[in-house]
């Protein structure tokens, strides 16, 4: 489903994020990428939405080369992804559900669905209570429900997750893990990074290690070895 | 599916344009003051052509005609002056008339009317005021009477005198001044109005480069670029809107208030003189509102929707 092949990014400054990364992801995996700070792990998953180019190498998705297609074809892959993203990436003037409205209008659903799937989904990340507020009242841990229910709410194909436990609490942090887990036995192929050793463990998928853009490890059912 | 594209682009402009208050308020001020620009072109350049208007109006030659040039030749000579391309107007004025005209005038004055009693016949000869359409054009008016003056059945000329010569130094002037000024006019005003789209599009610029963060998550999300670039254009049209409402209304008031201040400054005697430029803004605004309407609302509108088109071309190239 998703390929990477000998991909390789050095920055403009000569340092290196990627150094000849190789690996496939089947559909309705459960992938999780781990590794320290600057490992590498965030830059791989900006190249699935073509948020950033491979230097080398190429990036596939169904076969197609994300890095080559055209505008449309760009637009309507990224909505089979849904993503998110580190810094939550929240649009700050809109309401939680414009927020997540706005990702399903983009998708082009219906008003109808939309009136309907936004609130279950806020349900599902237990914020139903802060439907109208705007992101800059919202605690972080709240910011980062609301970017994985925006993530979650197309039914994409693939949901990528980076750090999304970061500023979660620990109950918090198993509730996500638990969404995601269930998105995933649903049929949605995930890919998430993580620092966190407790929710490595508890998912037991496939488990890629990566050091200074490689990866040093790829195993089933692997634990957090670093 | 379109039309709910459009509804939603729509929507989200407006709810934008609230939630942005300040942004918007911001981009009204700009966009009012250069429309404003541009209305005090269009009344400057009004006022400025009343006055030209005003002071051609005023520059005129007399032919004048033999004492006992008959009526019919001077009617010919006024028919062929008025088949010229250059002459604006023709006016007779029958000896009778001119004899009238100068008693009302000197009838307070007893020494001149008893002058003129002295002399018993109407010395003043016919006279054509000939008015052209262009102040350069006196000398050729004048060159073709000259040439064509038409002799009597006694060979004595009928034109006795053209009064070109003594009026020739206002009107080489004037014909020099008034394309110069028209000129002068025309390079301020593409000036002013090039100033008026560079600080317009920059200030538009700055508001979409706020919201650049937004676009690209947008663009993240899946959205495609009209769907981003939509709302954007859609706030920059109401910014249009609203300060080209707000400049209409300044001008308007502007254009009743000039002809109360022109009357004060000017004194209502000399402004009766150049009666042309009397009046001549709130005339000019209310005969020519549906000209100025359109170029206030036009610019406006153009202005702010293109100016968002092309600051957003920049950030969606993720």
């Amino acid at each position: 489903m998703i390929y990477y092949d000998k991909v390789s990014k050095v920055y403009p400054d000569k340092s290196v994020a990627l150094d000849g990364v190789s690996f496939g992801v089947e559909p309705k995996e459960f992938v999780t990428i781990v590794g320290h700070s600057g490992a590498g792990k965030t830059t791989l998953m900006k190249m699935l939405i073509a948020e950033d180019w491979p230097t080398e190498g190429a990036v596939f998705f169904e076969s197609s080369n994300i890095h080559k297609l055209n505008k449309r074809a760009m637009s309507r892959l990224r909505r089979r992804i849904g993503t998110v993203f580190q810094d939550y990436r929240l649009l700050q003037n809109k309401t939680v559900y414009e927020n997540i409205a706005f990702a399903m209008e983009a998708a082009g659903r219906t008003d109808s669905e939309i009136s309907a799937d936004v609130p279950h989904v806020l349900e599902l990340v237990d914020l139903g209570h802060k439907i109208w507020n705007f992101p800059k009242e919202l605690s972080g841990g709240e910011r980062q429900r609301v970017a994985i229910a925006r993530a979650i709410v197309t039914q994409p194909d693939i949901i990528i997750a980076d750090e999304p436990t970061g500023n979660l609490d620990p109950t918090n942090t198993y509730e996500i893990i638990r969404i995601l887990q269930k998105i995933n036995e649903l049929g949605t192929t995930v890919l998430l990074t993580t620092h966190n050793k407790g929710v490595v463990d508890t998912i037991g998928g496939r488990v890629i290690t990566m050091e200074k853009g490689k990866v040093v490890r790829d195993d089933k059912g692997g634990k957090y070895i670093l | 599916m379109i039309f709910t594209n459009f509804k939603r682009i729509t929507r989200t402009g407006f709810v934008n344009f609230w939630r942005n208050g300040f942004l918007s308020f911001a981009a009204i001020v700009v966009l009012t003051i250069s429309l404003l620009a541009i209305g005090a072109i269009i009344f400057s350049g009004a006022f400025g052509r009343a006055l030209i208007a005003d002071v051609k109006d005023k520059v005129d030659i007399n032919v004048y005609f033999a004492l006992n040039a008959p009526e019919q030749d001077i009617l010919a000579v006024q028919a062929d002056l008025d088949r010229l391309p250059e002459v604006a107007s023709t006016t007779y004025i029958s000896r009778d008339r001119v004899l009238a005209k100068f008693k009302m005038k000197w009838q307070d004055n007893a020494l001149i009317m008893q002058g003129l009693d002295e002399i018993g016949d109407n010395p003043f000869p016919a006279t054509l005021n000939v008015k052209a359409r262009d102040p350069g054009q006196y000398g050729s008016i004048a060159q073709y009477l000259s040439n064509k003056n038409p002799a009597m059945s006694d060979g004595t000329p009928t034109i006795e005198k053209v009064n070109y010569e003594q009026n020739k130094l206002v009107i080489d002037r004037l014909s020099k001044i008034i394309p110069a000024v028209e000129r002068a006019g025309l390079s301020i005003a593409v000036i002013m109005v090039l100033v008026a789209i560079i600080v317009v599009f920059n200030t538009i610029r700055l508001i979409v480069y706020t919201s650049k963060d937004e676009i690209s998550v947008m663009k993240l999300v899946g959205a495609s670029n009209i769907y981003v670039r939509g709302p954007l254009i859609v706030s920059g049209i109401m910014y249009g809107i609203i300060s080209a409402l707000i400049t209409l209304i300044i001008m308007a008031a502007v254009a009743y208030w000039s002809d109360a201040v022109i009357m004060r400054f000017a004194g209502v005697e000399i402004a009766s003189n150049f009666e042309l430029v009397v009046n001549v803004l709130s005339r000019y605004f209310a005969q020519n509102f549906g000209q100025i309407f359109v170029i206030i609302m036009g610019t406006g509108v153009v202005l702010g929707a293109l100016s968002s088109y092309i600051a957003a071309k920049r950030y969606l190239r993720v």
